[in-house]
């Protein structure tokens, strides 16, 4: 069994090695639900930076990608294994939250704590700069009158948020339950894949965030038809909102934190202040708007309220447009 | 002359003592942590961003770093892929096919040497490809839509029975077995969990470091066990420490070509490095393996798949600078990189800031130099791994591995699934089936599917989309000719295709 000793030996050798590489973690950490590269690690990354680099935090912050089902994973490990622990954030936004209300998540948003939003990215609806729609009631006509003539592209799955603002759009619009399942809906990897399609002639419109593809607006090679806010965007005031337009239709994607459901008041409030601390730094306010985001503060209980709202009326918009039974 | 004035700018910041340094590191790290099974870009360049930050770098220095990590990774891959058939990441995987038989035949160094000119010769072509015609390619590929994507995975599929040459059948089984696997987890067009069985964590399906990780090294190991370590394969040969200049050269006409289809794979969003490198090895075999000897240790099988992996590694700069695209997971941890610093890749980043820009290209001139500089010594180094004795090295491969992979996800439970395709490699093995098609079907299947379905939605489910586009239509005639060629020199080898 020589071999086997042998084997052993060099499996404790390794062990060895590699356990020199391991970092044991005192500090904060912020979980973002995701692999390397997307809005949620760029949460995560950024205010962790940030934390430190003003003296917030005292060590640096440990970033940790657990990406999987859309969030879930992250959720069901944090509910499960650390709904207690303090010094652990989780990044998530408004795409998690439609996530929970169509039960695509082990639990509702009441398992987890909400400690607040730092900004918002802001849904739009875009067709190329040379498109013959002038308005968001152009395309919505001519989605009424046949919905399979405009084929329109996001970064979410049928069902997803960015279909779902869609639809939003169409029943403003008047159009009726069978007719909105009947348009033309298409699935991109991100904004900016949805938007080079669509500039290839693929499909005729996009609906999606507007951060990620704030560029190709102000390279002038699309336009925006409607801003789904209440107010017009700040970087382009010209771009007409959909209430200003007669559909009284707003689509935000915010970007926030939930904690433990165990973490005690004095940890929850601790971060609440935190947070508020940096959304109140210029610092912060430069980030933000550099990737296309509008600085909007809600922590605390407001912030608890506000996404037991916004899951309430995501899973009743779901239900009337048949995603979920 | 545009151009040429802001490349030497470029040079101008990036030839600064400290960003020479952080050059030099940058690659000499990348080619480690892509040398190391489990261990990619990926996980490379996001545990360095933190790093670059807490040393305070200026932006442009940080990007430096970061860059010649990114390309040392590429470089590095093809390292475990030669020395111990087990891929350092995706793109590497067709490496192996003649990396590792000319390994086991004592001619490591000149495997090594091979590839490493390769690897400098795809790098360049692109990173040429990038400085004269990144916003023209970028309009080009535009015009690439869902339908198109679908033709060229089609070729892709049709050229797979013919890559690992020993039984077409089993090679059509074991992509098959690829494909099945590639439809677990959520659908992207309407998020139905499929073959989940409830468990979150398939969610995303199945991903392929783990899958290669698990089929490559784990299955090694329990093939060591049972081997006893006294029959087997026993240490390769071990044949020069360096290999001679001449050698090296080898297969550079394969080189070029490979160059040439990887960046064109490269500068299409949805294609890639992996399909880059797949791509030039099935058609370098198609054009020039008249005597069977790809799958043997032909140098033309180890230059041509490098070159295209690099080049499509670069290529795919194109699309994520001018249009934010990412390619693949790398390209979008750099596009994560690029942001966190601050800087948004997109139609008007060479406008706005095209110091940054021409910063980055000139590092990656400076990357391919230096990496090419600091392979040839360490080719040595490696080729000394090899008299390592197997009880020693597989044990610290697979540890790496796992930890690798536990740091991507911090998930036991992709430990148990890389265990579990141990099992099914050590099954396959048995059965003398390849591993390559498996890893190839899983990594190009989800792809593939996803594009059909776009397709398809955009038409309303009508098929005929799929030949309404001339792009396409010249791919299938492309596909057409190449069986054709295939099956020619196929009649012309063995008269009875089914003897085998």
């Amino acid at each position: 069994m020589s071999y086997m000793r042998k084997f052993i030996t060099g499996a404790m050798l390794a062990a060895g090695l590699t356990g020199v590489s391991a970092v044991t973690a005192s500090a904060a950490e912020c979980i973002a639900p995701a692999d390397p590269g997307g809005g949620w690690d760029f949460t995560c990354r950024t205010v962790g930076r940030l934390l430190t680099e003003l003296g917030l935090e005292e060590s640096s912050v440990q970033v940790t990608n657990m990406p999987g089902g859309v969030g879930a994973v992250a959720f069901a490990n944090v509910a499960g294994k650390r709904a207690s622990e303090g010094d652990l954030l989780v990044a998530t936004s408004t795409v998690g939250v439609t996530q929970i209300a169509q039960g695509k998540y082990p639990g509702g948003v009441d398992v987890m704590r909400w400690v607040g939003m730092l900004g918002t990215d802001v849904g739009v609806i875009v067709v190329p700069a040379d498109s013959d729609y002038e308005t968001v009631g152009d395309l919505l006509d001519a989605l009424k009158a046949d919905p399979t003539s405009v084929p329109v592209a996001g970064s979410s799955g049928a069902g997803g948020w960015d279909h779902i603002r869609l639809l939003m759009l169409a029943d403003a619009a008047g159009m009726e339950g069978d007719d909105y399942k009947a348009i033309r809906w298409v699935q991109f990897d991100g904004g900016s894949p949805a938007v080079t399609q669509m500039l290839g002639g693929q499909v005729g419109a996009v609906s999606t965030d507007l951060g990620e593809i704030a560029g190709f607006v102000e390279s002038g090679d699309i336009k925006i038809l409607a801003a789904l806010s209440d107010e017009p965007i700040p970087a382009f005031p010209d771009a007409p909102t959909a209430k200003s337009q007669g559909f009284d239709v707003t689509g935000y994607n915010w970007r926030g934190f939930y904690t433990g459901g165990d973490v005690s008041d004095e940890d929850y409030q601790a971060w609440v202040d935190e947070l508020k601390s940096l959304f109140d730094t210029p610092e912060w306010k430069e980030a933000a708007e550099g990737n296309g985001l509008i600085t909007v503060w809600r922590g605390g209980e407001e912030f608890e309220a506000y996404v037991a709202d916004q899951a309430k009326q995501m899973e009743e918009i779901s239900r009337s447009i048949g995603v979920i039974q | 002359m545009d151009i040429l004035t802001s490349l030497i700018g470029g040079f101008a910041v990036a030839v600064t003592p400290l960003n020479l340094a952080l050059a030099v590191f940058g690659c000499f790290a990348g080619t480690l942590i892509g040398a190391l099974p489990g261990l990619g870009p990926v996980n490379g360049v996001a545990i360095l961003i933190p790093v670059a930050f807490a040393m305070k770098l200026e932006p442009g220095s940080a990007l430096i770093m970061l860059s010649c990590i990114y390309y040392g990774c590429m470089y590095g891959g093809r390292i475990s892929s030669i020395m111990l058939n087990i891929p350092g990441d995706e793109p590497a995987i067709m490496t192996t096919l003649d990396g590792y038989p000319m390994a086991r035949r004592g001619q490591a160094a000149k495997a090594l040497g091979i590839s490493a000119v390769a690897s400098f010769t795809g790098a360049t072509f692109a990173t040429l490809g990038l400085t004269f015609f990144a916003p023209l390619l970028a309009k080009a590929a535009i015009h690439f839509g869902p339908a198109d994507y679908f033709a060229l995975y089609v070729m892709a599929f049709a050229t797979i029975g013919g890559v690992t040459g020993v039984n077409p059948f089993k090679t059509l089984l074991a992509a098959m077995l690829g494909l099945l696997l590639a439809s677990v987890g959520l659908d992207p067009g309407t998020g139905t969990a499929r073959f989940t069985f409830g468990s979150f964590h398939l969610y995303d399906g199945f991903d392929p470091i783990v899958a290669i990780v698990g089929l490559f090294a784990v299955s090694e190991i329990i093939m060591y066990f049972e081997s006893h370590a006294t029959s087997g394969a026993g240490p390769a040969k071990l044949g020069r420490a360096l290999p001679r200049l001449r050698e090296v050269f080898e297969g550079f006409p394969a080189a070029l070509r490979g160059s040439v289809i990887g960046f064109i794979c490269g500068v299409l969003p949805g294609a890639g490095a992996s399909l880059g490198a797949f791509v030039s090895y099935s058609t370098e075999k198609q054009i020039s393996d008249k005597k069977g000897t790809f799958g043997t240790g032909d140098p033309r099988g180890i230059a041509a798949p490098e070159a295209g992996n690099n080049a499509a590694s670069g290529g795919a700069l194109i699309p994520m600078l001018t249009l934010g695209v990412p390619g693949s997971g790398t390209t979008a941890v750099m596009l994560a990189l690029l942001v966190s610093l601050n800087i948004q890749p997109g139609p008007l980043l060479f406008e706005r800031q095209p110091d940054i820009v021409w910063g980055l290209i000139a590092a990656l001139y400076l990357a391919n130099v230096v990496l090419l500089l600091l392979n040839v010594p360490m080719v040595g180094l490696f080729t000394r791994l090899l008299s390592l004795p197997q009880w020693l090295l597989m044990p610290v491969v697979v540890m790496v591995s796992f930890i690798g992979i536990y740091s991507i996800s911090h998930s036991t439970f992709d430990l148990f699934v890389m265990i579990g395709f141990g099992l099914l490699g050590y099954a396959l093995r048995k059965l003398e089936i390849s591993l390559v098609p498996v890893v190839l079907g899983l990594l190009l299947g989800a792809d593939m599917e996803n594009n059909l379905r776009r397709a398809l939605s955009i038409s309303g489910g009508d098929f005929g989309i799929l030949l309404q586009s001339p792009i396409a239509l010249v791919i299938y005639g492309f596909t057409a000719l190449m069986l054709m060629f295939s099956f020619g020199i196929a009649m012309r080898r063995r008269p009875d295709p089914l003897e085998g």
